[in-house]
C-alpha cells in the first residue's frame, strides 16, 4: 500500500495530510482494528507464522528465561524509560483523532539509538496489545484504557477523558517495558521506534484476515469442546479470578460512590458560606466572628475539592485498571484451557487413527510442548502479576490514606486558628470562657 | 410626660397585677439588678417519662412529662445535699407558662421554648416526638428555658413562674384566674393586624427589621446544615462498605490478607464515628434554633411598641378632630366637610339649645380625650423605656451566646478532624503492610 493512509502520524499543526485515494485501505484498517479485539482473545499460536523474534527459540529455552524474571524490573537495573504525553487532536476530512507522543530513552543494545520520539494513536496501542497477546496467549498483558466510555456521555475529545486515557496509556507502556518477555519483543521495539509509515507496513505483515478467521473458528471449537483434565492449580487460579473480580468490582463501585457523596456534601457546604456572610452584615459585635466562620468554611470547601480531585485522579483509575485486568486474566485462563483442549482432542484423534500415526505423533509432541510452555508461562506470569497487583493497589490505598490525613490536617489548622482568634478576642473583651 | 411621683404606674397589658406586684416589677427593672431567682434556687429538668391518660375529649393519648427539680442554693453549699423538691410537667404546661409571661410582660423578650415538632431534620432523626433523642434534646431545651426565665430580672420574680416550679396541683387554675387569656386574644389580634404608625421609634423599627433578617438567615442556615449533615453521613457510612469488602478480599489473598483485614476494621471505625459527630452538630443546631425563636420574640416586642404608638396616635388624632369640631360649632364656620354640616345646611340650622348641648358634649369628650392622650403618652414612654432596656440585655446575651456557639462548633470540627487524622493514619499503616 503505497498511498498515504490516515494512520500517518504527521507532526502536529500540519493539516495538509493527503487524502487517500484508495478507500479500501481504510476499511480494512478499521476492520482490523475492531477484529483485533476478537482475534486476540481467541487466537492460538500459529506455527511458523510468528513475527516475534523470541518465538523462534524452543519452548525449553523459553522456560529457562522465566527463571531470570525475578532479577528484572528493579529500579536500578531499569534500562528503558518510556513516557506518553502531549496529546494532540488531528483533523482530516474523514475523521478526527488524538495522537500521543511516545518518548523512549534506553541503553539497550538492540535499539539503534538511545532516544526515540514518535507519535501514536489509540489504535496503535490496541494493535500492540493484540500482537503481544497473539504471540503469548498465556501471558498477562496490562489492560488498555477502554475504547469508549459509555457512562456520562463523555466525548472522545473531552480534555479530562484524554488526560485520563493518556495516563492509562503511559502506565500500559511502562508495564510492557517492565515485563521481561514483552519488553524484548520486536513488536514493542517497532512500536517505540518506527516512523508512522514503517509502523503501518509492519502492521500489515500480520497473519492475513482469512487465516485469523480460521484461528478464531478453531478457538471457538476448542472452548466448546472444553478441557477434560485441568490441573488443579489452574482451577484454583480460576476461582481466585472470580472472587477477585467481585471484590475489585465492589471496591471500584464503593470508591466511586464515595467520590459522589463527597461532591454532594461539598455542594451543601458551599451554600453555607454566603449565608454566614449575609448574616455578618446584620450584626455588629458578631460581624467579625461570622465573617471569619464564612472564611473557614470556604477554606474547608477548597480542601474538600482538592481531596475529591485527588481521589479521582489516583484511586479511581488504579482500581479501574484492575477491574479491566480481570477480563485479561479470564481470557488468559481461557486460552490456556483451549490449548489444552486442542491437545486433548489431538491425543484422542491419534488413539483412534491407524494410518499417519507418525506424522500425527510429531504434531502431538509439538502440541504437548506448546501446552507445557503455555502452562509454565502462565504460572510465572501469574506470580509476577500478583506481585505487581499487590504493589499497585497497596500504593494506591496508602496514597489515599495519606491524602485523607493531609486533608484533615489542613482543615484542623483552619479551625484551630479560628478558635484561637475568637478566644483571644473574647479574652480581650473581658469575657473569658472556659471550654 | 410621666407622673413622676407615683408608684402606681400601670404595667402595660396587665391590669390585673395588684399595685404591690406592679411595684415589685418596677423595682426589679429599675433598682434591684441581680437578685434573681436563680441566685437563690437551683433548677433543673432531670428526667423525662412517658405517660398515658385521657385528654380533654376523653381519648387515650400518650405524652411525655418532665421532672422539674428545685433546691435552695444555700442548702447545697452547706454540704447537706438534701433531696430536691420535684414535680412533673408536660410540654403544654410550659407553653401555658410562656403564653402567660408574654401577656404579662409584653416589654420583655421572653425566652423561647424548644420547638414543638422536630423541624430542619436530616434523614436519621425522625420527626417523631416520641423519639428518645428528640425527647432528650427537648429536656435540655426546657431546662434552658427555665434557667433563662429564672435569671431574668423581671421574669424571675413572677409568682406564677414560682408556683410553676413549686406547685404541681392547681397551678393551671391559678394561671387561668389571672384572666390573661382574654388579654392574650386581644393582644394576638392586635399584633396580627396591619396598621400604619406615623412616628415609630427608629430603634424599634430597626430592631424589628433585624429580627426579620435574623429569622431569615438562621432558617436558611438550618436548612442547608441539615442537608449537609445528611451528605456527611453518607460519606462516612459508605466507607463501611470498604470494611466489608476488604475483609472479604483478605480471605482470598495470602500476603495481603492481614493488612487488608486490619485496614477494614479502621474503615468500620471511621464509618461509625459519624454518629457522635452529628450528635454534637445537632447541639449547634439547637443553639441556632433558640435564636431563631428569639427573633420572633424580639419582633413581638417591637410590634407591641408599634401598637402602643399607634393607639397614642389614634387618640391624638381623635382629640384633634374633636377640638376642630368644637371650634366649628363655636364659630359657626365649617372649615372641613362634614356630613353633619351638610345635613344641617340642607335641613336647616340647629336651634341654639341643640348647639349648646352639642358643645357641652364635645367639651366633655375633649377633656376625656386629653386625659387619654396623656395616659397613652405615658404608656408609650414607659413601654419604650422598659422594652429598650430588655432589648439591650437581649442583644448582649445574643452576642455572647452566639459567639460561644460558633466557638463550640469550631471545637467540634477540630475534634472531628483529629479523629479523621487518627483513623487514616492507622489505615495507612495497615495498607502499607498489604
Amino acid at each position: 500500500m503505497s498511498d498515504p493512509v490516515v494512520d500517518n502520524a504527521v507532526p502536529s499543526g500540519n493539516s495538509s495530510v493527503a487524502i487517500p485515494t484508495d478507500i479500501s485501505g481504510q476499511i480494512l484498517d478499521l476492520d482490523e482494528d475492531d477484529d483485533l479485539e476478537v482475534f486476540s482473545k481467541g487466537t492460538t499460536l500459529t506455527e511458523g507464522s510468528s513475527f516475534n523474534a523470541s518465538m523462534q527459540t524452543s519452548p525449553a529455552s523459553m522456560i529457562n528465561q522465566y527463571k531470570f524474571e525475578e532479577e528484572e524490573g528493579d529500579a536500578d537495573t531499569k534500562d528503558i524509560f518510556v513516557t506518553v504525553d502531549n496529546p494532540e487532536s488531528f483533523v482530516t476530512a474523514i475523521e478526527t483523532y488524538v495522537t500521543y507522543r511516545v518518548m523512549t530513552k534506553t541503553t539497550r543494545s538492540e535499539f539503534d539509538a538511545s532516544e526515540f520520539e514518535v507519535r501514536r494513536r489509540y489504535q496503535d496501542f490496541l494493535w500492540l496489545k493484540g500482537r503481544l497477546e497473539e504471540a503469548h496467549p498465556t501471558l498477562i498483558v496490562h489492560p488498555l484504557p477502554e475504547k469508549f466510555v459509555m457512562k456520562g456521555m463523555v466525548e472522545r475529545f473531552n480534555e479530562d477523558f484524554i488526560e485520563t486515557r493518556r495516563k492509562a496509556l503511559h502506565r500500559f507502556l511502562n508495564r510492557i517495558a517492565e515485563h521481561p518477555i514483552f519488553s524484548s519483543t520486536d513488536d514493542f521495539k517497532i512500536f517505540l521506534t518506527a516512523e508512522s509509515g514503517e509502523l503501518t507496513s509492519h502492521k500489515k505483515q500480520g497473519p492475513s484476515f482469512l487465516s485469523r478467521m480460521g484461528e478464531t473458528v478453531k478457538a471457538v471449537a476448542a472452548s466448546v469442546r472444553g478441557v477434560r483434565n485441568r490441573p488443579e492449580e489452574f482451577t484454583d487460579m480460576q476461582e481466585y479470578v472470580e472472587a477477585f473480580t467481585q471484590k475489585i468490582g465492589s471496591l471500584d463501585k464503593v470508591s466511586q460512590r464515595i467520590v459522589r457523596e463527597k461532591k454532594e456534601h461539598l455542594e451543601e457546604l458551599k451554600e453555607c458560606v454566603p449565608i454566614y456572610t449575609l448574616w455578618s452584615q446584620s450584626e455588629e459585635e458578631l460581624a467579625e466572628p461570622l465573617k471569619s466562620m464564612a472564611d473557614c468554611l470556604d477554606s474547608c470547601c477548597k480542601e474538600t475539592e482538592e481531596q475529591v480531585k485527588e481521589h479521582n485522579d489516583l484511586l479511581i483509575p488504579a482500581l479501574h485498571e484492575y477491574v479491566l485486568c480481570t477480563e485479561t486474566l479470564k481470557a488468559v485462563l481461557r486460552r490456556r484451557d483451549n490449548i489444552q483442549a486442542d491437545f486433548e482432542a489431538k491425543t484422542e484423534a491419534l488413539a483412534m487413527k491407524k494410518a499417519d500415526k507418525d506424522a500425527m505423533r510429531d504434531e502431538l509432541d509439538k502440541m504437548e510442548d506448546r501446552l507445557e510452555w503455555a502452562n509454565n508461562a502462565l504460572k510465572s506470569d501469574w506470580t509476577r502479576w500478583q506481585k505487581v497487583m499487590r504493589t499497585d493497589l497497596r500504593s494506591a490505598f496508602v496514597d489515599t490514606a495519606e491524602r485523607n490525613v493531609n486533608y484533615y490536617e489542613k482543615c484542623l489548622a483552619v479551625w484551630e486558628s479560628f478558635l484561637h482568634s475568637q478566644r483571644t478576642e473574647a479574652e480581650g473583651n473581658g469575657k473569658v470562657d472556659c471550654s | 410626660m410621666a407622673d413622676s411621683g407615683s408608684e402606681e404606674i400601670a404595667v402595660i397589658g396587665n391590669t390585673d397585677l395588684t399595685p404591690s406586684e406592679s411595684e415589685n416589677n418596677l423595682k426589679n427593672t429599675m433598682v434591684e439588678k441581680g437578685t434573681n431567682l436563680l441566685k437563690r434556687m437551683e433548677i433543673n429538668v432531670a428526667e423525662a417519662e412517658k405517660r398515658t391518660g385521657k385528654n380533654a375529649v376523653n381519648m387515650q393519648e400518650t405524652y411525655t412529662v418532665y421532672l422539674i427539680e428545685t433546691r435552695p442554693v444555700d442548702a447545697a453549699s452547706e454540704g447537706t445535699n438534701p433531696v430536691p423538691d420535684s414535680l412533673w410537667r408536660r410540654y403544654s404546661e410550659f407553653e401555658l407558662l410562656r403564653n402567660y409571661l408574654l401577656v404579662a410582660y409584653p416589654f420583655v423578650v421572653v425566652p423561647p421554648l424548644p420547638e414543638k415538632r422536630a423541624e430542619f431534620v436530616w434523614h436519621k432523626l425522625t420527626a417523631d416526638n416520641m423519639d428518645p433523642d428528640f425527647v432528650e434534646r427537648r429536656r435540655v431545651g426546657l431546662e434552658n428555658f427555665l434557667l433563662r426565665v429564672a435569671s431574668h430580672q423581671v421574669l424571675s420574680n413572677d409568682k406564677i413562674f414560682y408556683s410553676f416550679l413549686t406547685e404541681e396541683n392547681g397551678w393551671k387554675e391559678t394561671v387561668f384566674e389571672t384572666g390573661f387569656q382574654a388579654k392574650a386574644d386581644s393582644r394576638l389580634k392586635a399584633l396580627n393586624a396591619t396598621f400604619r404608625v406615623k412616628n415609630p421609634d427608629k430603634r424599634f423599627a430597626d430592631m424589628k427589621h433585624y429580627g426579620d433578617e435574623l429569622q431569615s438567615v438562621i432558617s436558611q442556615l438550618l436548612r442547608v446544615r441539615a442537608r449537609a449533615a445528611d451528605r456527611l453521613y453518607g460519606v462516612y457510612k459508605v466507607h463501611g462498605n470498604y470494611g466489608r469488602v476488604f475483609s472479604e478480599w483478605s480471605a482470598i489473598e495470602k500476603e495481603m490478607g492481614d493488612g487488608l483485614q486490619s485496614a477494614g476494621h479502621h474503615m468500620d471505625a471511621y464509618a461509625a464515628s459519624v454518629d457522635d459527630i452529628l450528635e454534637e452538630e445537632e447541639h449547634y443546631a439547637d443553639q441556632l434554633k433558640e435564636y431563631l425563636f428569639y427573633a420572633d420574640a424580639v419582633r413581638a416586642v417591637c410590634r407591641k411598641h408599634e401598637l402602643t404608638q399607634f393607639e397614642l396616635e389614634m387618640a391624638a388624632q381623635d382629640l384633634t378632630s374633636k377640638k376642630q369640631q368644637r371650634e366649628e360649632l363655636a364659630t359657626g364656620t365649617v372649615r372641613t366637610f362634614s356630613l353633619k354640616g351638610m345635613t344641617s345646611k340642607l335641613f336647616g340650622q340647629e336651634t341654639p339649645e341643640q348647639r349648646e348641648a352639642k358643645l357641652k358634649m364635645l367639651e366633655t369628650q375633649i377633656e376625656e380625650g386629653e386625659e387619654l392622650v396623656k395616659e397613652r403618652n405615658t404608656e408609650c414612654d414607659e413601654y419604650v423605656k422598659s422594652a429598650w432596656v430588655d432589648i439591650e440585655r437581649f442583644k448582649e446575651q445574643k452576642d455572647h451566646d452566639l459567639r460561644e456557639a460558633l466557638i463550640s462548633y469550631a471545637i467540634m470540627q477540630i475534634s472531628m478532624c483529629k479523629k479523621g487524622i487518627q483513623v487514616w493514619n492507622n489505615a495507612k499503616e495497615c495498607f502499607s503492610k498489604m
